[in-house]
């Protein structure tokens, strides 16, 4: 059995169960396990035939007589396709086993067969994205995609917010997916000829030759819909709404790797299908990077829902994805395989890394919420001490997004960085400025982020409860909910401990689409030393900085606690002031405040404060209320016009019906007398 | 009966057909609006049966015969009874200015008679003249649809334009093929159905024949 039958296999397996699943719809107590089981083991099968592919470089294609008479769907696995089936299924795998205890919270609230129905779609169509090797079972595939998605956010759909925003993503997903149509029908077109259908094959498109102003349009139609599906800014409007509101499983998948399919997609177009373009192409890319990156996690510290927030961050990450993706653009335009190879590497590389932590954060938020039924990070506080599991598999979250050794964050942010500071003076002023440029800010978003994951870690878990429902028990979630975020976590932790096995395998891929590669200086000193170009310049051993950080922890815990000095639990020492209650402690609007300060030009931003006093006196208030709106500078500038513009049309052309008989009548009859004046 | 004194006769109809057009169009009272409309029926079944004997085109015959048993007989008897059913026979109808819709049916009558200069000019037909009358009848009708409020005003509108055709078509082309003409004649005796039971619809649901009430129908803002 062949990598690509595994993979084809494995996706009938996930149809096939969503076909059937309808029939279990009245015993859903046994539907979940089984379902969710059956997803696991297609998510592994996956796993493994995609990373037979990539180990192996092998090129394996297919057709399936499917599809319309003289239109088959062909199937490809080359490497790239490899590692993205990699990406979806090693995620898939443990969010479907965290499913198995998530979704049966829903059980006698409302029905989950559409749930299950829709998750097993929506991940068979993500990984039809992949192996799909013509324009027509892409486009299928990126619709299914879609449209089970758009369910799944719908799925409590109760609630208007959840409808307005399944809405908005399915409005932003459409847009997206006509530009990417057109970008294939703009390379198939000029492939074969407008008056034939065989260009449609990624084969054909790759054989074509197309003018430097066709490619253009080609690569920026496809940019335009696979940012709009990636949220990069300002295209990202969709995503801390969507995000947030469906169940925690379904949001893991789609930010963390949904989102990597149009990073797929923008590989797949711009160096595979396309294969040559100018500099400035790769330019641009970086720029949405930058922009997605500081905006992203700017507007992520701001956040005080927590799913929002981690919502913000995937903005944030896809655009340090891009930035790698535009520097090896750029490094390829101007002919430093090896260097293009580095930053391309760290691109795909974080793609695989965000997807597994972002997977761990939402599946951590999702066990929060469903532990305390509160979304709002400012009514939660203190929950490490009843979930002492759940708090310590998301600290193993943040600190890999926030970029720290030695988790898997630190290991693709730190290669992007050696690909900035490793560009040699590229004959080009504006690049000149945008290089160093883009390493500042890389290094800002950094550092935000860090600040951001200290918030929302510090005000979720650390202090001690506030809230309204402070007296409520709260249980450690169940145990398949664990079992699903300690393997994320543990890949985590081995992606950034072992990157020299990882990087060798990937290497296959820039050879592939580059002709250049990286396993010659990064394995120079075995698999313990990363050395991206040459050991003088930089080099990161994983395995050392863990046992380093091992050992300063074992040491510090034996100082402290071999003596068997015992703790002792004792109220906070209140100045005096004998009436502290938890809703002083500091809080995530207090924690984002000085940033809100200094970047407040970035936000729009509404506070007022208002005295509460009976007597009318400022003087005798005796209450204060604060309040804080902060919206998003892109809705106001960017959308809110189109949609005011939208209104007024329709408002306008809403005038023709009057509801009166006579006047639609006389609109037949001013047309008749105008025809028969001009052309009588 | 020689030619011109059937060019005559037949100016002589057309123009009492266009009298009854602007009858039409200002009458106020249901039972008189009828009695116009038959009265057009009537002149044009007599045209028509006018042609077809000066021409030797005999199936116009059989047309002016169709003419008078639907247009005279039939479609107002239909309504008459309608009428007494829905007990709608003494309503006066309001209706917008008088005066000027006057003036807009003649600019209309004008206008009819510029549009068809060209036609007139070319073709050699006995009836050619007629032509402009024919489509000032089909305009005249539309226009009273426009302006009335009561659905039964506003069906004799629409049937008057019918004539107005039918008119136009003998006067063009002296007739049109038989299959059509029985198929028309058809069309308006169902129309006349569908018409009533729409009627009756309107009026229990809005206890009028005023079509202005079915603006409530309108979505609002």
């Amino acid at each position: 059995m062949t990598a690509l039958d595994i993979a084809g296999f494995s996706i009938l397996l996930l149809l096939g169960t969503a076909v059937v699943c309808p029939l279990f719809s009245r015993w859903e107590r046994l539907l979940i396990p089984v379902a969710f089981a059956l997803a696991a083991f297609a998510a592994g099968a996956v796993t493994l035939a995609g990373f037979l592919a990539l180990s192996q470089g092998i090129n394996s294609a297919a057709t399936i007589p499917l599809g319309l008479p003289g239109l088959p769907f062909n199937i490809r696995l080359d490497p790239l396709a490899g590692f993205f089936l990699i990406v979806i299924g090693t995620l898939s795998l443990f969010t479907s086993i965290y499913s198995i205890g998530y979704v049966r919270s829903y059980l006698g609230q409302r029905p989950v067969t559409p749930l299950v129905l829709f998750y097993l779609l929506f991940m068979a169509g993500m990984l039809l994205v992949i192996i799909a090797d013509d324009a027509y079972l892409f486009l299928v595939a990126w619709e299914l995609m879609a449209a089970a998605s758009y369910f799944l956010v719908m799925y409590e759909d109760e609630r208007a917010e959840n409808r307005r925003a399944a809405f908005l993503y399915l409005l932003v997903a459409h847009v997206g997916a006509i530009g990417i149509l057109l970008s294939f029908g703009v390379m198939a077109g000029l492939a074969t000829g407008f008056d034939r259908f065989d260009g449609y094959t990624f084969d054909a498109m790759r054989a074509a030759h197309l003018s430097p102003g066709w490619s253009t349009a080609a690569f920026f139609l496809a940019f335009f819909g696979f940012a709009a599906k990636a949220g990069v800014i300002p295209l990202h409007v969709w995503l801390p709404e969507a995000h947030p509101v469906a169940p925690s499983n379904v949001s893991a998948l789609m930010s963390g790797v949904m989102l990597k399919t149009s990073i797929y997609g923008m590989v797949r177009v711009g160096f595979d299908l396309l294969g040559e373009f100018p500099w400035w192409w790769g330019g641009i890319v970086l720029v949405f990077g930058l922009i997605s990156a500081v905006l992203g996690v700017l507007y992520a510290l701001m956040q005080h829902d927590l799913k929002r927030l981690l919502a913000y961050h995937s903005v944030e990450n896809i655009g340090i994805i891009l930035i790698g993706l535009g520097l090896a653009m750029i490094f390829t335009a101007f002919h430093f395989p090896a260097l293009a190879a580095l930053a391309l590497v760290a691109a795909l590389y974080h793609t695989l890394n965000h997807a597994l932590f972002k997977g761990l954060l939402f599946m951590g938020a999702g066990a929060v919420i469903h532990a305390t039924r509160e979304r709002n990070m400012e009514e939660m506080g203190g929950l490490i001490r009843p979930l002492p599991w759940t708090s310590g598999l998301f600290l193993v979250g943040c600190i890999s997004i926030s970029g720290l050794p030695p988790f898997n964050g630190f290991v693709s942010e730190w290669l992007t960085f050696q690909a900035f500071l490793l560009s040699p003076a590229l004959p080009q002023p504006l690049l000149k400025l945008l290089i160093p440029l883009g390493a500042a800010l890389l290094a800002l978003t950094g550092a935000l982020a860090a600040a951001c994951f200290v918030k929302a870690f510090g005000v979720t878990f650390l202090g001690s409860r506030r809230g309204h429902r402070k007296g409520e028990k709260i249980h450690e979630v169940g145990p398949a909910m664990l079992l699903g975020m300690s393997l994320t976590a543990l890949s985590c932790l081995a992606l950034g401990v072992l990157p020299t096995f990882v990087i060798g395998w990937l290497d296959a891929i820039p050879q592939q689409l580059l002709g250049g590669h990286l396993a010659t200086t990064a394995g120079q000193f075995g698999w313990l030393w990363l050395t991206p170009a040459t050991a003088d310049r930089a080099s990161y051993s994983g395995p050392l900085v863990f046992g380093v950080i091992l050992a300063v922890v074992a040491v510090t815990y034996l100082l402290l606690h071999v003596r068997g000095a015992s703790i002792r639990r004792v109220p906070l020492w209140d100045c005096g002031f004998e009436r502290i209650t938890p809703r002083m402690q500091y809080t995530a609007t207090a924690f984002a405040m000085p940033i809100r300060r200094v970047l407040g030009f970035l936000f729009d931003i509404r506070e007022q404060v208002e005295l509460v006093s009976p007597q009318n006196h400022p003087v005798m208030a005796d209450n204060i209320r604060y309040r804080l709106r902060i919206r998003d500078r892109i809705w106001a500038w960017l959308y809110a016009p189109q949609a005011d513009a939208a209104f007024w049309v329709a408002r306008w052309v809403g005038k023709l019906q009057q509801g009166r008989i006579q006047i639609y009548l006389m609109y037949s009859f001013v047309t008749l007398i105008v025809l028969l004046v001009f052309l009588g | 009966m020689s030619h011109a004194l059937v060019v005559q006769l037949n100016l002589l109809l057309a123009a009492l057909i266009l009298l009854t057009s602007f009858a039409l169009l200002v009458q106020r009272r249901m039972f008189a609006i009828l009695h116009i409309f038959a009265w057009q029926g009537f002149f044009l079944g007599v045209s028509t049966a006018i042609i077809g004997f000066a021409t030797g085109v005999h199936h116009l015959y059989l047309s002016s015969l169709l003419t008078l048993v639907m247009k005279v007989i039939l479609l107002p008897y239909i309504l008459y009874k309608l009428i007494l059913k829905l007990k709608i026979h003494r309503e006066i109808e309001s209706m917008m200015n008088v005066p000027t819709t006057m003036m807009i049916g003649i600019a209309l009558v004008i206008f009819s008679y510029h549009l068809t200069e060209p036609i007139r000019q070319l073709s050699a037909l006995m009836t050619r003249t007629t032509l402009a009358v024919a489509l000032a009848t089909v305009m005249l009708g539309l226009l009273m649809m426009v302006t009335r409020r009561h659905a039964v005003s506003q069906i004799i509108g629409f049937l008057a334009m019918e004539n107005g055709l039918f008119f136009a078509a003998t006067s063009a082309t002296y007739g049109m093929p038989m299959v059509v003409e029985l198929g028309v004649a058809l069309d308006l005796l169902i129309a006349a159905f569908i018409f009533g039971i729409f009627f009756f619809h309107i009026n229990t649901t809005f206890d009028s024949l005023d079509v202005d009430q079915m603006a409530k129908l309108k979505e609002t803002d």
